[in-house]
């Protein structure tokens, strides 16, 4: 008897909870599975499912949705292009300050936690300022870039806190039996680091996959931008076709999350041994 | 991998232990320039760039001027005043129910990670067109189930919409803040817990004397660190309202792009640098306490 009270004590906390996390996400479902007049209507459940939105999205057959296929491809790119060029550089990075310590090291790692800090947000003019000064405006080379600078700093932070657990003792022996230091990169650092790098890759991949503003300011035409910015191309319009945007921002939002849910307890894991613990 | 392949393909042991410092010192630089590269084209040039078009004293004046950047600096401390200790209480209290351990509960778990996992932009864009006021689903159903002809204008009212903007910001980043909570309390030694109840404590007793002291720091840190985050959040509001309407509802991260949305570059890089004095100081703590646990 105790335990069942306790147990309904526990569901009513489940129950808003779930209801209030669920709710945008159903709704955003719902939509993609109704048909012009139940969107309208505002219901619950539509009167006649219907997979049309998605098979309009995919024969791209409307004004806002010309460039889907594009856009998901840019999407993408981008994503894959940042999360690689992250790794390279932050990989480095963090070898040279954590194995090599490597002078000014500890400076750098400051400035670069510190550019973690600063919100994007208020990056992203001067950034666009820069970026039309390189003459970089309008290519999607401009947001990888940017990308790239935002998410390395946290790469760097975690890849070095990494570093630091691993025992000085490989390096020693290493070095006794005369490795140079690209050798001890290659043949020690690397295969340890592997775990460490596939969360940072992912973390990378992800942060560019989901970026809006830098994407809708850095790039215009519609052939460049990414999904994101495609999305949100919807919004110029009063009486958009609201269950298009539906269907096709389900199909952008899948990827990410699937991934998400693949390393979950990877991507806590390295921010509470990170960012959060002191 | 074993020390056999290791050793095999290295040359002879060295003597010289000078000949190893200098290709370190070598190698280092080299793998920190990529780093230091980016840095300074993207961020070093940007900040100065833009530190030198603040120069001009006529866009501050300009910008005090506007009645709706005082209205974004109100906003922008009731944002982040509200939002952060709601969602903090919130994750506090919802971590004490995630830790009880029933395989029901992992699964609800499971599904409450959900806004954190999936991309802001449909799920804003998914709460917009629910609270849209005429055919939003949240307003239909009001009118469905108790005849509410008009329903809330959850958009169109100004402090509604504000409201709004806040509940999408606690909805996107209250699944992380709790599972940062979870694992902290997670890390408490649950003997403390036994010793406690057999000494008859009750639940408060042992959240104020066991609890709290351990989760304390991880708070504060974490606090501190949703304070800048939540200063940032340029989506929750510009893609639900636009900072509508009228732009009564901008915040400092969207100020800036409203000015250059209306040409009015100098007004943008101006609102940026009035803001430096409230981001830097928060963000100079944050690297303390963070190099600190580094060195840990």
């Amino acid at each position: 008897m105790r335990k069942l009270l306790d147990e309904g004590k526990l569901l009513l906390v489940a129950v808003p909870v779930l209801l209030w996390t669920l709710l945008p996400i159903y709704h955003l479902f719902v939509l993609s599975i109704s048909n012009q007049e139940s969107m309208l209507a505002g219901k619950l459940w539509p009167d006649k499912p219907t997979l049309q939105n998605f098979q309009i999205v995919f024969a791209q057959q409307h004004y806002y949705l010309h460039n889907f296929w594009r856009q998901m491809f840019n999407s993408f790119f981008i994503a894959v292009a940042t999360g690689l060029i992250t790794l390279f550089v932050a990989t480095f990075a963090a070898f040279a300050i954590a194995r090599l310590k490597v002078k000014g090291g500890r400076t750098i790692m400051n400035l670069a936690l510190a550019t973690y800090l600063i919100p994007a947000a208020f990056l992203a003019i001067p950034m666009y300022k820069a970026m039309g000064s390189y003459g970089l405006l309008n290519t999607q080379a401009s947001l990888i870039l940017a990308m790239v600078a935002l998410a390395s700093p946290y790469a760097i932070w975690v890849l070095k806190q990494a570093s630091d657990k691993l025992p000085k003792e490989l390096d020693e022996a290493a070095v006794m039996d005369g490795a140079t230091s690209i050798q001890l990169f290659r043949l020690v650092y690397l295969p340890l680091m592997k775990p460490s790098m596939v969360v940072i890759g992912i973390y990378a991949l992800l942060l560019a996959w989901n970026e809006y503003l830098y994407a809708f300011l850095l790039l215009s035409s519609e052939k460049a931008v990414p999904l994101a910015v495609g999305l949100g191309l919807f919004l110029s319009a009063d009486d958009a076709p609201w269950n298009l945007l539906m269907a096709a921002g389900l199909l952008y939002a899948i990827p990410p999350a699937a991934i998400y849910y693949l390393f979950r307890k990877n991507m806590v894991g390295g921010l509470t041994s990170g960012a959060v613990k002191s | 991998m074993s020390t056999a392949t290791m050793t095999a393909p290295l040359a002879a042991p060295r003597d010289d232990a000078s000949g190893f410092t200098r290709d370190r010192a070598m190698w280092g630089a080299i793998m920190l320039a990529p780093y230091v590269l980016v840095f300074a084209v993207m961020v070093v040039y940007p900040v100065a760039y833009g530190l030198w078009l603040g120069l001009n004293w006529n866009s501050y004046r300009a910008l005090f001027a506007d009645p709706i950047f005082f209205r974004t600096v109100v906003n922008t401390i009731i944002f982040l005043f509200v939002a952060v200790n709601l969602k903090f209480l919130i994750a506090l209290g919802l971590s004490g129910f995630f830790v009880q351990q029933r395989p029901w509960i992992r699964i609800v778990l499971v599904l409450f990670i959900l806004p954190w996992a999936v991309p802001s932009i449909p799920t804003i864009l998914s709460f917009r067109v629910m609270l849209n006021p005429e055919n939003g689903m949240l307003n239909q159903q009001l009118f469905q189930w108790f005849g509410i002809m008009e329903g809330p204008g959850w958009l169109t009212d100004p402090k509604l919409a504000f409201i709004s903007s806040i509940f999408v910001h606690i909805w996107k980043s209250l699944p992380f803040w709790t599972l940062i909570l979870i694992t902290g309390r997670l890390a408490i030694a649950a003997d403390l817990y036994e010793a406690a109840s057999v000494d008859g404590a009750n639940r408060w007793q042992q959240f104020r004397f066991i609890t709290w002291p351990s989760l304390a720091t991880l708070y504060v840190t974490s606090t501190m660190l949703s304070m800048i985050w939540t200063l940032g959040d340029f989506n929750s509001v510009y893609l639900l309202t636009g900072g509508g309407p009228g732009d009564l509802n901008h915040v400092l991260a969207t100020l800036g792009i409203r000015y250059m949305r209306n040409n009015n570059l100098d007004l943008g890089i101006a609102s940026i640098i009035v803001a430096m004095p409230l981001i830097l100081p928060m963000v100079f703590v944050m690297v303390k306490r963070l190099s600190k646990g580094a060195d840990a």
